[in-house]
């Protein structure tokens, strides 16, 4: 299965990036063999609907939970709508390899 | 045609719709009887609070035309995604989901131009609402109300222009504060453009950004220094190195913002207001007269 987690940056050592619209990268993690592939979020700039935007790629990763800071109402409905887990992590500054190995349990 | 007099501002509660409804007063009764208020401060329209006996003659709804998806006719190619300037449009081809934001929607026709396949059909959608009162003097009152959580103030207060069109030999607008898109829609094809300010430093900073607006348009106009006697001398310092005209002063009185706070055109009870605007009227007669 796989799980989006919003990013500051391009690899593993970055801090969870609390704005899912608006986040710097995705990083995509496959669960099940702990790899990872980064991709910017081209909807970081977009001056309206960047939560929608950021939405459209994460359904079109096919993947089935998000984790973020934070969903605004129009990507979270949108992301309802596909049935994708929505998690919120409050701990800001959180890296993200700590956050995998939270769900890999590594 | 219309002689057609705006009053605008850079920074909202420096007077606008008091000048407005006052002047509208005056007008009727000193100038012509066939003078039409309109308000354009359709997120906010307060007009009708100074008109007690206020009767509604009309009502129209104004709405927006708003694309649609047929999914059966989409071929999910995005093409209209990629017209739509406002990021109002989302289609996720795997999924094969398309729609359309109607908040987000300009109405700009630029996808249903962009669509190859015919799957897009518009629909209207209300934004607002149009509604003209006889006042019981003058030609009355049209008002622009956009409909809550419709962010869509120019296409409501370009419906409320069109309606007043030729509708009056004398149309007064009051226009929303601020210097955006309402306001330049308001004021575009002004006669005279009637800026209301405060003598204080927020009422002189928004001033200026509204006087480079109103220049930038061409557009002639005078400045309204309300509550007069508050604030400092920068206002005045400022039109003077400009070489804008000051049409009036209206002092700043307790008793007067107390009258106004209870809805009361105070032109109509008191003879000593009523000259300010008679002032105004003067100014900008002589105006169209030159």
């Amino acid at each position: 299965m796989k799980t989006i987690i919003t990013a500051n940056g391009s690899d593993v050592n970055a801090t969870l990036d609390p704005r899912f619209g608006r986040c710097e990268f995705f990083c995509i993690l496959d669960e099940e063999t702990g790899e990872t592939e980064f991709i910017e979020n081209k909807a970081k700039l977009q001056s309206s609907a960047a939560g929608t935007t950021a939405a459209e790629t994460v359904i079109e990763q096919g993947v089935k939970k998000v984790i973020s800071g934070d969903f605004g109402p129009k990507a979270k409905s949108l992301l309802d709508r596909f049935g994708i887990q929505m998690v919120i992590l409050k701990d800001e500054g959180q890296i993200i390899a700590n956050v995998i190995n939270s769900i890999t349990g590594k | 045609m219309s002689f057609k007099i705006t009053v605008a501002s850079g920074k909202g509660g420096t007077g606008k719709t008091t000048v407005a409804t006052n002047l509208y007063w005056s007008l009727v009764k000193n100038f012509d009887n066939d003078t039409l208020l309109v308000d354009c401060d359709v997120e906010e329209p307060d007009d009708l609070l100074f008109f007690k006996n206020a009767i509604l003659r009309s009502e129209v709804k104004v709405t927006q035309a708003v694309p649609e998806i047929n999914t059966s006719k989409c071929t999910y190619c995005r093409k209209c995604v990629e017209y739509c300037e406002y990021n109002a449009i989302t289609v996720i081809p795997p999924v094969q989901y398309a729609s359309i934001a109607p908040d987000l929607c300009h109405s700009c026709g630029a996808c249903l131009y962009a669509c190859q396949d015919d799957a897009l059909i518009e629909k209207d959608h209300e934004i607002g609402l149009m509604s003209g009162y006889d006042v019981g003097f003058g030609k009355g009152l049209l008002e622009g109300r956009l409909k809550i959580g419709s962010a869509a103030q120019t296409p409501v207060i370009r419906r409320v222009k069109k309606e007043a069109l030729d509708a009056a030999s004398v149309i007064l607008f009051d226009a929303p504060p601020g210097t955006s898109c309402s306001v330049v829609t308001s004021v575009l094809d002004a006669d005279f453009v009637i800026m209301v300010t405060e003598p204080t430093p927020f009422g002189l900073h928004d001033l200026k950004i509204a006087v480079e607006l109103i220049r930038e348009m061409d557009l002639p106009f005078g400045v309204v220094i309300n509550k007069a006697g508050l604030g400092d001398r920068a206002v005045y310092d400022y039109l003077e190195d400009e070489g804008i005209d000051i049409l009036e002063e209206i002092p700043f009185n307790e008793e007067y913002a107390r009258k106004f706070s209870e809805g009361m055109i105070l032109s109509r009870i008191d003879k000593n207001y009523a000259i300010h605007y008679q002032k105004i009227i003067r100014k900008i007669l002589e105006f169209k007269q030159q």
